[in-house]
């Protein structure tokens, strides 16, 4: 057991409801000082629910959150000391240039002009921002909005930062330059706890992703349990009819993880472990001529992973 | 106590860090002066001339009536325009980040409502500036005119306050604007803003008389016509006050609980 002055975030039981719907289903996660926390799913999962509520935005129906040890219903006014928070919505104003969003908020932080002018500099270098200081935001791309928003929530320092969807609707390029500017806030020490629809993103970024589906958290691991899980390569194939049983007695042969095959009619797929085992398939198949007609490689998307993590709930 | 009255100076300082924000996108987008601006001078003018003749035989007899009835109705038609603008930021997500700070509840509120002040105070200078251009006198004193000026704004921004809680309420700013629009037009009017009340029918007259607008118009007529103070101008007064120290916690404690 860790001590609960190492925690950074700790939630029980948590849950919400709107209009009688659970959003958020007795959710619990644990989060250590110094983390890259991924909450990962679909659309309407109830993953920026759950921000809310951890940010202090929305209040919960139940459970409890504690963040760096304060209640965050009780003590909102202690947490909100210690969080900065990224929306899924630039908050930053259009109107406005990159300097006086960042004026505003500095003031808003309790910063004195001096420091204010230091700090919105040093932000604006941190996140290559300076040259666009002077820029009104709706002349930025999406990728220097995110950054700015990035940065206004770092103001304060805070050492729990709360990003959610940091990268949804950028290209991928951006999302790259995005992720790079995460990372360097990682390094400094910072828990950062984010929300993505990617599975690749809560794989490049994250030390423990929690999967969540329809309010309820499906499972929770280091993305490589994660991977094990769900993470596994298919390989489908379609075996002329005559040919089916010899097909699947030779799929039995080559593969390791056989006993897990599916077949359905001529159709068979298997799990592979070690894409060599696929090649050998081949050779062995053209060997003794059973006849393929069509066949395909998947890697699980991750409505997949939900689909058999969900099904497995049932 | 000197919690209080430190919680009580961040909180103005974060009201005013709002304004400013206001402002700035006031700077940034002087279009939004807009309804400010020039149509108060456009509707005095079609006013004048339009209905100048047919009400009090030429146009200079009537701008006496017509200037302090016309500032009414340019400034309560600018009174729910942060209210509706809120209620989109809100929607955007804007709000989120002043939620998550560390910062009194009622500045993001309060912020862009004292920067009206400005569009109140600009909006006023118009009309009366406009008024004086085609030829109406001043009877008031320089007090009575500053008087006046101060009673317009402030009872403009106690109605905007209303707006800023209807929009906590209303989740639809098309809605708002829509709401707004009628009782205003109504408002004004069925009010003495541009009429004689006596030429009305009997029933239209009660109404009249009872409409708050009413009040409004004959308080500022008598403040920049005659520089005279009646009790409509301390009903007035009482009134905005009455309105905004109930409102402004309404909203503030809607706006907490909401979202």
């Amino acid at each position: 057991m860790m001590a609960t002055n190492e925690l950074a975030i700790q939630v029980k039981g948590l849950t919400k409801i709107f209009k009688g719907k659970k959003a958020v289903d007795h959710v619990d996660l644990t989060i250590q000082k110094g983390e890259v926390f991924a909450i990962l799913g679909p659309n309407g999962a109830g993953k920026t629910t759950t921000v809310r509520m951890m940010s202090t935005l929305l209040k919960a129906d139940g459970g409890t959150i504690e963040i760096f040890g304060h209640d965050a219903r009780k003590e909102a006014a202690e947490v909100r000391k210690h969080i900065g928070l990224t929306g899924q919505y630039a908050s930053v104003d259009e109107d406005l240039t990159a300097w006086e969003n960042l004026m505003i908020f500095t003031a808003l932080n309790g910063l004195n002009k001096q420091e204010a002018k230091a700090k919105a500099t040093q932000l604006l270098e941190d996140f290559t921002l300076l040259e666009a200081k002077d820029k009104q935001i709706k002349n930025f791309s999406g990728g220097m909005r995110r950054r700015l928003d990035l940065a206004v929530s770092l103001i304060a320092n805070p050492p729990l930062v709360f990003l959610d969807e940091p990268t949804t609707g950028l290209d991928p390029r951006t999302r790259e330059q995005m992720w790079d500017v995460i990372r360097e806030m990682i390094a400094k020490g910072t828990t950062v706890l984010l929300t993505t629809q990617y599975l690749e993103e809560a794989d490049q970024l994250a030390d423990h992703i929690a999967l969540i589906d329809k309010g309820k958290l499906v499972i929770e691991g280091t993305p490589d349990e994660l991977k094990r899980e769900v993470g596994e390569l298919k390989f489908i194939v379609k075996f002329d009819g005559n040919a089916t049983n010899a097909g699947i007695a030779l799929i039995k042969e080559v593969f390791d993880r056989s006993s897990e095959l599916v077949i359905n009619g001529n159709e068979i797929q298997v799990p592979v472990e070690n894409t060599l085992q696929i090649s050998d398939f081949f050779v062995k198949a053209e060997q003794r001529k059973i006849e393929i007609k069509v066949f395909s490689m998947q890697k699980p998307t991750l409505d997949d992973v939900f689909f058999k993590l969900t099904e497995e709930n049932k | 106590m000197k919690n209080t009255l430190k919680r009580l100076t961040k909180a103005c300082r974060d009201t005013l860090t709002f304004a400013k924000r206001s402002l700035l996108k006031i700077y940034h987008n002087p279009e939004k002066l807009f309804d400010v601006t020039f149509t108060p001078v456009l509707f005095t003018l079609m006013f004048a001339y339009l209905f100048g003749g047919a009400i009090a035989g030429d146009m200079k007899n009537y701008l006496p009536t017509l200037i302090p009835g016309i500032l009414v109705q340019s400034l309560l038609t600018a009174t729910s325009a942060t209210g509706v603008q809120m209620r989109e930021d809100i929607e955007k997500g804007v709000f989120d980040r002043f939620k998550s700070l560390p910062i009194a509840r009622i500045a993001p509120l309060a912020g862009p409502l004292v920067a009206d002040l400005v569009r109140y105070l600009l909006c006023t200078g118009f009309v009366i500036v406009t008024g004086l251009i085609l030829g109406w006198h001043i009877g008031g004193s320089f007090v009575a005119v500053i008087l006046a000026i101060i009673l317009a704004v402030f009872f403009s921004w106690s109605i905007s306050w209303i707006f800023a809680f209807i929009g906590q309420v209303i989740t639809s700013s098309a809605a708002i604007t829509g709401i707004s629009m009628t009782v205003m037009m109504l408002l004004t009017f069925l009010s003495n803003a541009f009429i004689p009340v006596k030429t009305l029918p009997k029933f239209l007259q009660a109404f009249v008389n009872l409409n708050p607008v009413s009040h409004f118009v004959t308080a500022l007529r008598d403040l920049l016509n005659n520089g005279a103070i009646h009790s409509n101008f301390w009903l007035l007064l009482g009134l905005s006050l009455v309105i905004v120290v109930i409102f402004a916690p309404l909203t503030t404690i809607k706006y907490s609980k909401t979202i």
